[in-house]
């Protein structure tokens, strides 16, 4: 293994207290002095800012490039509006899926984030198309929360108009950025791109505000959880399908019934038939958490799936858990079994999120 | 009176053949915010290195092990309604168990109060 690297925000999360650990090959903070409960809470009562620079950001530019696209993915990008953002995932030949992803429309070009453990990957997959694939050295900034937009259109007046899922560029502070809002906590709140040797100055600027805490990835973590969002690795990977994992929204009607993609196969098949299992939210009865790998078996005893992700959740005060369960099972309500360090204990299949979204639509 | 330390952060405090234990102040804080504990059943006995309740934080599980041969005599159940005990005084409220010292001369293999703190430093 390589040295793990460092974001341009390092110093600043060891001068605020940041405990630093090795995650996906960058030396991130996994939480700060104020602990993963009370930075999830801050960032849901308030604003938290997080360091996601250890993402990856692409610009793509050619012709027909959101065409071109479109052979890796199963969403539509040619009907994508400049100044929008869609979520969408890179799928295999057997419609498994390589990544989740962030695809927007940046007028020349598409901007494109994706995650950190799979950046190296990625890049050499979008590579194989006929495109200009550059990757910026940007660094890569999230405001999250209810006190998100005050605290951001402060400084950028556009932010405030900005909708869901939208995108522009804009100047803060005098430095050219890009600003898009949406993010993985489940509130409203942006992403901010910023050139890597402005981005300390930025962060502090920002962080001067009195509703805004710096978050670990110990909160991104149980915040993502509770507003049931897919952790790729965890909840989606390059064995489960877009049908299995409640992501069909994701596909436009078009490409899901013209295919073109890979693995359309698979994905056709299954949004014609069911798939034989389904990502479910998980709510265990009583505090004991139900981590990924625990079994879940039905009232009768019999193994009907896992946990792929789970834990506490600071918001509901509870253990949450997501995993794939057999379809038949997948039910709102379901009564089921967790297998925890070999005792059953009682839990029941929920909708997702365990905590509603706050978005700015 | 005498209080032993394990290389797994957990104390045990000695008189004669009973003792009480728990986790240290360092493993407390590693963990995090504690939200869930599992504890045996009074009666039940153990073998030195068995694994005799479990510590969950937000951020992760963590098993709690029998520091030598034992029995439990008491468990304080205190913790599995107030986990959160845990962090505010492990060292003292927040014993998990009371327990009797199958093989006292076991307690020659634990660590003393200097060489846990030399340790954690």
């Amino acid at each position: 293994m390589s040295e793990p690297r460092k974001t341009p925000l390092y110093d600043l999360h060891v001068a605020l207290g940041g405990k630093m650990v090795d995650f996906a090959g960058w030396l991130m903070p996994v939480n700060y002095p104020a602990g993963v409960a009370a930075e999830h809470k801050h960032c849901r009562e308030k604003a938290a800012l997080f360091d996601v620079s250890h993402m990856g950001q692409v610009e793509l530019r050619g012709e027909n490039v959101a065409g071109k696209l479109e052979t890796l993915c199963p969403s539509s990008f040619q009907t994508l509006p400049e100044g929008k953002a869609r979520y969408t995932f890179f799928t295999n030949a057997q419609g498994g899926i390589m990544d989740d992803l962030i695809v927007a429309n940046a007028g020349d070009h598409l901007f494109v984030v994706v995650n950190a453990s799979m950046r190296d990957q990625d890049i050499a997959h979008m590579r194989r198309l006929d495109l200009e694939v550059t990757e910026l050295s940007r660094a890569l900034i999230a405001v999250q929360g209810p006190a998100a937009e005050a605290i951001v259109a402060a400084h950028v007046p556009e932010a405030a108009g900005l909708k869901f899922m939208e995108t522009t560029t804009a100047t803060l502070a005098g430095v050219g950025i890009r600003i898009s809002r949406l993010g993985y906590t489940g509130e409203d709140g942006y992403e901010i791109s910023i050139p890597e040797d402005k981005a300390t100055e930025i962060t502090k600027l920002l962080l001067e505000h009195p509703d805004l805490e710096p978050a670990g990835l110990g909160a991104r973590d149980s915040l993502r959880l509770e507003a049931g969002l897919c952790l790729y690795g965890n909840d989606i990977d390059n064995e489960t399908s877009p049908v299995e994992a409640n992501l069909t929204w994701a596909m436009q009607k078009k490409r899901r019934e013209e295919g073109g993609f890979p693995g359309a196969a698979r994905i056709q098949r299954e949004l014609a038939e069911g798939p034989s299992r389904l990502l479910v939210g998980i709510r265990p009865e009583g505090r004991a958490p139900a981590r990924r790998g625990v079994e879940v078996a039905d009232m009768d005893g019999n193994i009907i799936g896992a946990v792929t992700s789970g834990g506490f959740g600071p918001t509901v005060e509870g253990p949450v858990s997501m995993g794939y369960v057999s379809a038949a099972h997948s039910a709102e309500g379901t009564q089921v079994q967790l297998i925890i360090r070999g005792k059953p204990r009682p839990a029941t299949i929920i909708k997702l999120p365990f905590v509603a979204h706050h978005y700015k639509r | 009176m005498t209080t032993y330390y394990t290389e797994e952060h957990e104390w045990i405090e000695v008189e004669g053949d009973t003792a009480t234990l728990g986790i240290t102040k360092h493993a407390a804080e590693a963990l995090g915010e504690v939200v869930f504990v599992e504890l045996q059943e009074v009666g039940e006995t153990f073998d030195k290195d068995d694994e005799i309740g479990v510590v969950e934080s937000v951020k992760a599980a963590s098993e709690i092990y029998a520091p030598v041969a034992l029995e439990i005599v008491e468990a304080n159940g205190a913790l599995e309604d107030e986990p959160g005990m845990v962090n505010e005084d492990p060292e003292g409220n927040a014993w998990f168990y009371k327990v009797k010292i199958s093989d006292p001369s076991e307690l020659e293999n634990l660590l003393d109060i200097n060489a846990y703190k030399a340790l954690i430093d």
